[in-house]
């Protein structure tokens, strides 16, 4: 056995290697991507998620938007006002104090008891599915939750449930990322502020002689809740009632007032 | 060797039920309804008011667009209202109803009676345009549009749908055996737009009686011939026409006219000979009311805008209680909820099945026995499709070639799983034309 060749080939291979070492540490040094250190330590704040519900490609780039300043410290609405606190130290902007939480809110009260159905359905459990058959969908109200679930599935916090053949979305495990008004083929939810004083049930359009029909939760457009509003925060058009929630300040004057009681 | 394409099936047909009934004319008692939108395209505008008296064969709406068609009425009548109304696709549409005087008093049609070597083509679109015609199979595209390709010159090949390859429907082959000449006569019409174009009239065979007819009918002409394909549903899907009687291929990104063929039904090219020889617009048609829940299943000469619930009377009324209704053929018929829907120019026929006809069940997981594979006709594979669907991956869809699928419902015709192949990959076709919309 020849061990100087042996040894020949270790040098070799060490020689490369250190020479190798020298030339990367030394491009590393000289190539190096800026990154601002604040956007670390912001990134590591958020939530991580990547629900893209702040409407920046997921938490890199809101951590981004952020550390350059153009995104408010409380642009994550996940996070929440912990969150907003923390990234607005880091930023040392003061205040940290998050926008108003808007939570998912289901626009439709028609459970099984309430709404009538036109006809049995018989295929796959899906509402996008469901919404191509007569009527679009068994449900008598074309404005109805159809209740198969297809938000159920998209909801990534386990926030949402079918209870009663319609959806509901539990307020305090919703993140408000958005997934679920992009799946329902109705666009029945809507995103409403957590602390909305007055909720409308309801989103058909329809005449209140329609919607009497074949719903006994179904908004007839009377304009009770309207009339009796102090802050006259409520509006009926196209036969339905929207309440404005800035001005709402939640008496519950409205609520008392609605013959179908669907106001909450 | 038999005209045909690859995969397909063969489901029970039905047919006996009613092929051997001649066509029977019903006229309507009760209101008619005239949905503003009975073709694909923009929706007609009323040209006439609440109480406005109409007689039959009036222009009461007129197209609203290019691809577009005008409604006429069918009875006369005063104009009951213009609502929104049901109609048998489920959704409502603004419609004009009509209080059905029972006189049926019409306008007087003006025919046309040159021969065809000397009608100018202009004329013959003109007709064809005024009539309101449709494609009368069920998709309902505008016959004048179609008529009216962007590069005319391509067109080499006219071929007449006579497959019928829906199971129970009989409308069209009745109207081959009793008014054979009318549906040659239309041909001849449609071929005069384009003179170096050849007719082909396909039929199915197994209706041997209207093969035997239409090729005496046609002995001696050597621009329409008269094709006898292999019977197997959907021979009569556009595409699988096309490929079994000339042996091009179109995909979904395509139409008809880009592989030199224009696909007409049966029953439009009689409405063509209607409209330029006797000047009479698009407001008959048969509709075959059949089913095992039927009493006297039948083909009726109808007045379009009469209501289903009145068809089915005329048939003799329920027998049992029907467990489903279809507008339309068993295959990619529309099953509806409710009776009392207007018939309009699409509909080919109300089929009526009992508990029996319609078992249903429970869906299972896929086996991977790849018989909707072998079936598909439009060569993709249904169970991937399905899976990809439910799971909401629309890119892994459309990579699949998705898009390609004719809804023909083969699939879950041989599924041994009973999975809602057709259905779920329907849906999401749907989903994703409508994306592409916005």
């Amino acid at each position: 056995m020849d061990l100087q060749a042996i040894l020949l080939a270790a040098a070799i291979v060490g020689a490369v290697g250190l020479f190798a070492g020298v030339l990367l540490s030394l491009a590393s040094e000289k190539f190096k991507v800026k990154v601002n250190e604040k956007e670390i330590e912001v990134r590591a704040a958020l939530p991580g998620n990547n629900c893209g519900a702040c409407g920046y490609p997921g938490c890199d780039g809101l951590a981004a938007a952020i550390a350059k300043g153009e995104a408010p410290t409380g642009a994550c609405p996940v996070g929440g006002d912990p969150v907003a606190k923390k990234i607005g130290e880091i930023m040392g902007s003061g205040d940290g104090e998050s926008a108003v939480r808007l939570v998912a809110h289901v626009m439709c009260k028609g459970d099984c008891e309430k709404a009538k159905e036109a006809y049995e359905y018989v295929g796959p459990q899906d509402c996008r599915i469901a919404t191509n058959t007569p009527g679009s969908g068994p449900k008598g109200c074309s404005k109805g939750c159809l209740g198969f679930g297809s938000c159920v599935k998209a909801c990534q916090f386990s926030a949402i449930r079918i209870e009663n053949g319609i959806a509901v979305i539990d307020p305090k495990k919703c993140k408000s990322c958005k997934q679920c008004t992009a799946v329902c083929p109705r666009h029945l939810i809507e995103m409403i502020p957590e602390n909305a004083g007055a909720v409308v049930n309801c989103s058909s359009n329809d005449f209140g002689k329609d919607v009497k029909a074949v719903c006994e939760a179904g908004c007839i457009g009377c304009g009770l809740c309207a009339k009796n509003c102090p802050q006259e925060a409520i509006t009926v058009e196209n036969h339905l009632a929207k309440v404005d929630y800035e001005k709402c300040v939640g008496c519950g004057a409205c609520k008392a007032k609605c013959p179908v009681k669907i106001i909450e | 060797m038999k005209r045909t394409f690859k995969g397909g099936i063969h489901p029970y047909e039905g047919k006996e039920l009613t092929e051997n009934k001649p066509v029977t004319e019903y006229l309507p008692k009760g209101d008619l309804v005239f949905p503003l939108s009975q073709h694909i395209g923009a929706p007609a505008k009323p040209v006439v008011k609440k109480g406005d008296p109409v007689l039959a064969g009036q222009l009461i709406a007129e197209a609203g667009g290019f691809v577009s068609a005008n409604i006429h009425s069918s009875v006369s009548g005063t104009v009951k209202a213009i609502e929104p109304r049901l109609t048998s696709a489920g959704n409502k549409v603004n419609s004009i109803v009509i209080e059905n005087d029972g006189e049926f008093k019409s306008v007087e049609y003006k025919g046309n009676d040159t021969p065809v070597s000397e009608l100018d083509k202009g004329v013959i679109l003109d007709a064809i345009k005024q009539a309101g015609i449709v494609g009368m199979g069920g998709a309902g595209f505008p016959t004048h549009v179609k008529l009216s390709p962007k590069e005319p010159e391509k067109i080499d090949t006219i071929i007449v749908n006579a497959s019928e390859c829906e199971p129970y429907l009989t409308s069209d082959y009745r109207r081959l055996i009793e008014q054979g000449d009318g549906v040659i006569e239309g041909l001849r019409l449609a071929l005069a737009i384009f003179p170096g174009a050849k007719g082909i009239i396909a039929v199915e065979d197994n209706k041997p009686e209207a093969i035997r007819l239409l090729t005496e009918k046609l002995a001696g002409d050597d621009k329409i011939a008269v094709h006898s394909m292999k019977t197997k549903y959907p021979e009569g899907a556009e595409r699988q026409l096309i490929y079994a009687n000339t042996g091009r291929y179109i995909n979904s990104k395509m139409l008809p006219a880009d592989a030199g063929c224009i696909v007409h039904n049966v029953d439009t090219v009689f409405a063509i000979c209607e409209a330029v020889r006797k000047g009479k617009p698009l407001i008959e048609r048969i509709v075959t009311v059949t089913g095992d829940a039927i009493n006297n299943p039948g083909n009726f000469r109808i007045l379009v805008g009469t209501s289903y619930q009145e068809l089915i009377e005329a048939a003799g009324g329920f027998k049992t209680t029907p467990e489903k209704i279809i507008s339309g053929g068993p295959m990619m018929g529309k099953a509806i909820y409710t009776t009392e829907l207007p018939a309009t120019k699409g509909s080919s026929a109300i089929l009526c099945l009992t508990k029996d006809e319609v078992q249903e069940y429970e869906p299972s997981a896929c086996i991977r026995c790849g018989r909707c594979i072998s079936v598909c006709p439009g060569r993709v594979r249904p169970e991937l499709l399905c899976n990809l669907a439910e799971r909401g991956d629309i890119e892994g869809f459309l990579a699949h070639e998705g898009m390609e699928c004719c809804e023909c419902g083969c699939c879950s015709y041989v599924c041994p799983a009973k999975r809602h192949l057709t259905q779920t990959i329907a849906g999401t076709r749907k989903l994703v034309l409508a994306n592409k919309k916005k």
